[in-house]
């Protein structure tokens, strides 16, 4: 499983992998921000855990047709449903890739465009903790509609209109956290939240993305 | 026959022609995709026949 | 062998549409009268309310959509789980068949909704917690309809809805609280309260319930309905395919 793990980053990060294109998306997205709804450095900072999220969400969402569809293509996915790996730990394996290539990078670079969206010193701790929890849960949900969508010609929109619905729990709590955060406010009720969806998803979903698997390679 | 509404007419009248244009239209959807499905299913079975 | 019938007979397609052919005539035309009677009840026959006017009226469809809107994503969830444990192919049409009418309850429900809030809270819309629960199982409506239409073999299709149903099912009832709590976060003690059910007096509450019964009524009807076309529309397919063979 490991060996496989390090297959799936090595493919991400080989030319053509479409590692960085989710990271310059979401610079893009907060780029775009300012000059939507205008330079006032108040309302930017008081908008800029919502629209961090937002970004993150966005850019992950991007990502997710790739968890899939290469190893779909070429007959792997075959391979690895019928080898002796669980199938549940091979969907894992994936959500973690996912996470790593994609939504990791966004957490790191979170803090340098709070930066320039004039976030008060205070807030970066809460931007880079509640993306740092919440994001393992879109990579597991986004996996579990990549699952839902392998084998469709077509699978990239129906896979944001499957998926986006299920981000809505993880968003709601994570932007809370970072705004409440931000703002100096009470943080522990949406912080458990976010680690109880985050956990239970990583422990349940795998096995609704597997069983969406067999029934897709069928 | 009609009621008073009073001010708020226009409120309660667009509520109600909205809501039945909408079943309206799911209804008349339904009989008319079930209308559709027979036919073609009823030319079918008859060709069927005819072919013995 | 036993003498018992059991419900699970008329899982069997051919047993489905005879009962469903018999008894659909009588649930529509019960549905419907129901219907105009419940709505002229309503319209004609009560009064204004006297902190709402006559917009109180618009419970009479806004109420039993609402109800109907939640009730057909439960009966889906039910269809789904019958589907996936016990195989029944009506089930999964059935599931199929009341997605679409859901969301034509969710639609009537919002757009009743956004009606009545524009003279009783001079806005069409707020982020109210129902509200927003409401569009949100509208997001999973489209989502579950668009996966359906999306793949081509039907049993595949029906294992992935089925899936996605039970799925959605979670996420959208940690939704429900997920957006409980953040509107709490946002204005504190919200003065608005969507409860109709609180204050509701007698007279507004016998023709509402005339209402749901009819709104309960013509939702059976039409996933009956619905599920004789599926059934019929598969049926076709396989005739189809089997003439492709030959």
């Amino acid at each position: 499983m490991i060996a496989l793990l390090l297959r799936d980053l090595k493919i991400a990060v080989r030319a053509g992998g479409g590692f960085g294109l989710g990271l310059a998306f979401f610079l893009i997205v907060v780029v775009l921000v300012p000059f939507s709804v205008g330079p006032q450095s108040s309302l930017l900072a008081s908008i800029a855990p919502g629209i961090l999220w937002l970004g993150a969400l966005l850019a992950c969402l991007l990502s997710l047709d790739r968890i899939f569809a290469l190893d779909f293509e070429d007959g792997s996915l075959d391979l690895l449903a019928t080898s002796p790996l669980p199938l549940e730990g091979i969907v894992s394996v994936k959500a973690a890739a996912h996470w790593l290539t994609s939504a990791l990078p966004l957490v790191i670079a979170a803090p340098f465009l709070a930066l320039m969206l004039n976030l008060p010193a205070a807030g970066y701790f809460w931007i880079v903790l509640s993306l740092l929890l919440g994001t393992p849960a879109l990579s597991v949900i986004g996996t579990f509609g990549a699952a839902l969508t392998v084998g469709l010609k077509r699978g990239g929109l129906l896979l944001s209109i499957l998926v986006l619905p299920l981000y809505v729990p993880t968003l709601i709590f994570g932007a809370e956290l970072a705004r409440r955060g931000v703002n100096g406010m009470d943080t522990q009720t949406p912080l458990l939240m976010l680690a109880g969806i985050t956990f239970a998803t990583i422990a349940l979903l795998p096995f609704a993305s597997a069983a969406v698997i067999r029934i897709n390679l069928r | 026959m009609m009621p008073d509404l009073g001010k708020y007419a226009t409120s309660v009248l667009s509520a109600y022609g909205a809501s039945i244009a909408i079943l309206v239209v799911l209804i008349w959807a339904s009989l008319a995709r079930s209308a559709r499905v027979r036919k073609s299913l009823e030319a079918f079975e008859a060709k069927r026949k005819g072919n013995g | 062998m036993s003498e018992r019938r059991s419900l699970w007979e008329y899982a069997n397609p051919r047993k489905f549409m005879g009962l469903s052919g018999t008894i659909l005539p009588w649930i529509t035309i019960a549905g419907g009268v129901l219907l105009v009677v419940g709505l002229i009840w309503g319209f004609f026959f009560t009064p204004d309310d006297y902190r709402q006017g006559s917009t109180v009226k618009i419970i009479y469809l806004h109420v039993p959509s609402a109800l109907m809107a939640i009730n057909a994503w439960f009966m889906m969830l039910v269809a789904s789980l019958i589907w996936l444990i016990r195989r029944h192919h009506v089930s999964a049409l059935a599931a199929r068949a009341a997605a679409p009418v859901g969301v034509a309850m969710t639609i009537i429900a919002l757009v009743t909704g956004a009606i009545w809030g524009q003279p009783m809270w001079g806005t069409w819309w707020v982020w109210d917690p129902r509200l927003t629960s409401f569009l949100i199982l509208f997001l999973f409506y489209l989502g579950y309809v668009a996966l359906w239409a999306a793949v081509e073999n039907d049993d595949t299709a029906a294992d992935l809805t089925s899936v996605t149903c039970i799925v959605g099912s979670v996420f959208a009832v940690l939704s429900r609280y997920a957006v409980n709590f953040w509107n709490q976060g946002l204005h504190q003690g919200a003065s608005l309260s969507l409860d109709p059910e609180e204050n509701v007096a007698d007279i507004f509450y016998y023709p509402l319930l005339v209402t749901i019964a009819a709104f309960v009524l013509i939702f059976v009807a039409l996933v009956l309905l619905r599920t004789r076309t599926e059934i019929r529309a598969r049926q076709l397919r396989a005739y189809m395919a089997r003439e492709r063979m030959q």
